[in-house]
């Protein structure tokens, strides 16, 4: 039996990585071709970095690379956190109370309609510049919409057959939301994660580049380029692009855990 | 000793504006003990309403219900009938036997108590391995007989059923008519049924209710003379083509009622 499982999960990798080569070779052959088009038109570095010198300060910097990225990091953290939890909890209040949905659907709607990031100078005028609140704050507000909005709709659309055979067995409103509802909502629950979690990265470093703090990846950016330092200044971008799929991988073990057994 | 009742039952939905819709006026039907009722007729006739205030899931607007000599709305409360639908409604997030379990479970059955019954249920609709598989794994032949164990599983003497092999192709219809009865036979349960095919009705039940529209009311019961036991000759023998043509006949008479009108829609002839 654990043989067989054994066997079984071998070839499982083995599938995911024949499904992966494609994708590898084409990654390495863009590489390449990178690489050589910088040598080839003997591009310079404030134009255009070769890989291998981007790779190179990656490596050089890597210790500033770290810990710019744990900033970044738990800045995307906190709000990805604090932010599904008051997501979760207005998704409940909304779907309890349907008037409230219809008053704050149309900030909802208003909130996403300007470009969010502006709000981050507001925020950095309202706390001191030197305080990581207005990038967590700014997090926040994305990922509590993102959540909002996804986990409302898996509470609030249930099969009708399942709501009338509830009703047929004379089930409570908290019984029909503890037994259907929740149940419908937790893959909505993981597909906002899916979405926030890259979502929360990119609105911690782009909240670094409206002023405050010199000390996240989005801040490191922008300084290298500053300097000049372009290849620096890619070796942070690949940083970031680590930090963002981290984030992402996460909330996919995470969903694929919570729903096994379940049909996709 | 009945066991339900409706009496001058009307269910108007929109009262008094302009979209009003006499949905049932003035129906009454009286189901024994043991007896499989279907109600049979063109949609919009108002037999899934009929349904659904005998299940109090819908109040009449005049006239009353009672199910197992209670009001519909307690026989509700105590859980006295099952219900099944045109889609099994199982639920995704739960294996087999949790299903059947749920209504247990909002009866405040022990544990231990509920995974007996799910066996014995399982036992009964002849699924027993499935236990720990979840609904998707299942055809939708086998889904729908779990979602007759569930309706069955607090034992209630009344089961209503709202087309529920309406999704499934010809062969697994026929097993599943078969199976019905079966199960119905074991455990003594009263049956109203709704469908849309003759034959269905005619080979399943003790009367056919024949339902015509606008306003939603019942037309005609026809009694189906086809003994307690039925088989797969039962869809050769005589009474059985017998029945077929009453139910059919009695069917183009509220077809031709309303033949300026509206054809006889959602009437399968099969």
């Amino acid at each position: 039996m654990s043989d067989k499982t054994g066997t079984l999960a071998i070839a499982r990798i083995v599938g995911r990585v024949r499904q992966a080569g494609p994708a590898l070779v084409f990654g390495f052959l863009f590489l390449a071709l990178w690489e050589s088009a910088v040598r080839g038109f003997d591009l310079k570095p404030y134009f255009l970095a070769a890989p291998s010198k981007i790779f190179e300060q990656f490596v050089k910097n890597a210790s500033r690379i770290w810990e710019a990225s744990a900033v970044s990091g738990g800045n995307a953290l906190i709000g990805l956190l604090v932010g599904t939890v008051l997501g979760v909890a207005m998704s409940f209040v909304l779907s309890r109370y349907k008037f409230l949905g219809e008053l704050i659907t149309p900030l909802a709607i208003a909130l996403n309609a300007i470009p969010i990031f502006v709000l981050v100078a507001v925020l950095n005028n309202m706390y001191s510049i030197t305080s990581e609140i207005p990038r967590r704050v700014m997090v926040t507000l994305v990922v509590y919409f993102i959540v909002l909005v996804n986990v409302a709709k898996g509470l609030t659309q249930v099969r009708s057959t399942h709501v009338e055979l509830m009703k047929s067995y004379a089930a409570s409103d908290f019984q029909i939301l503890r037994k259907v509802r929740v149940p419908n909502a937790v893959p909505f629950l993981f597909t906002a994660l899916k979405i926030a979690a890259p979502a929360s990265v990119i609105t911690a470093f782009v909240s670094e580049y409206f002023g405050g703090l010199q000390n996240g990846l989005g801040s490191r950016i922008t300084s290298n380029i500053a300097n000049a330092k372009n290849a620096a200044a890619w070796a942070y971008v690949l940083g970031a692009c680590l930090l963002g799929l981290a984030f992402y991988i996460v909330s996919i073990i995470l969903e694929s855990v919570t729903r096994r057994g379940e049909a996709k | 000793m009945s066991a339900l009742e409706v009496l001058a039952a009307s269910k108007i939905f929109n009262q008094g504006t302009t979209k009003q819709v006499d949905a049932l006026v003035d129906v009454s039907l009286t189901v024994q003990p043991g007896e499989f009722v279907s109600l049979i007729g063109p949609s919009g006739c108002g037999k899934s309403t009929l349904l659904r205030l005998i299940a109090n899931l819908l109040e009449p607007t005049t006239g009353s219900v009672s199910v197992n000599k209670k009001t519909a709305a307690q026989a509700r409360l105590d859980q006295d009938y099952g219900m099944a639908f045109q889609q099994a409604g199982l639920f995704d997030w739960r294996t087999v036997s949790k299903n059947i379990e749920l209504p247990l479970e909002l009866k405040g059955w022990e544990k231990s108590r509920r995974e007996t019954r799910a066996k014995e249920m399982l036992e009964l609709v002849k699924l027993p391995e499935f236990a720990d598989l979840y609904p998707w794994q299942l055809s939708g032949g086998m889904q729908q007989r779990i979602a007759i164990a569930r309706a069955l599983a607090s034992h209630p003497p009344l089961l209503l059923m709202d087309e529920p092999f309406g999704a499934l192709d010809e062969m697994t219809r026929e097993y599943m008519q078969g199976e019905l009865l079966r199960i119905c036979g074991e455990t003594s349960t009263t049956v109203v049924f709704v469908t849309h095919s003759i034959p269905e009705a005619v080979y399943l039940s003790n009367r056919v209710v024949v339902m015509s529209p606008r306003p939603g009311r019942i037309t005609k019961v026809i009694e189906v003379g086809l003994g307690a036991t039925r088989n797969e000759d039962t869809r050769a023998a005589e009474g059985f083509f017998k029945g077929i043509t009453a139910v059919r006949e009695a069917l183009r008479g509220t077809h031709a009622e309303h033949a300026a009108a509206n054809a006889v829609r959602g009437v399968e002839d099969r």
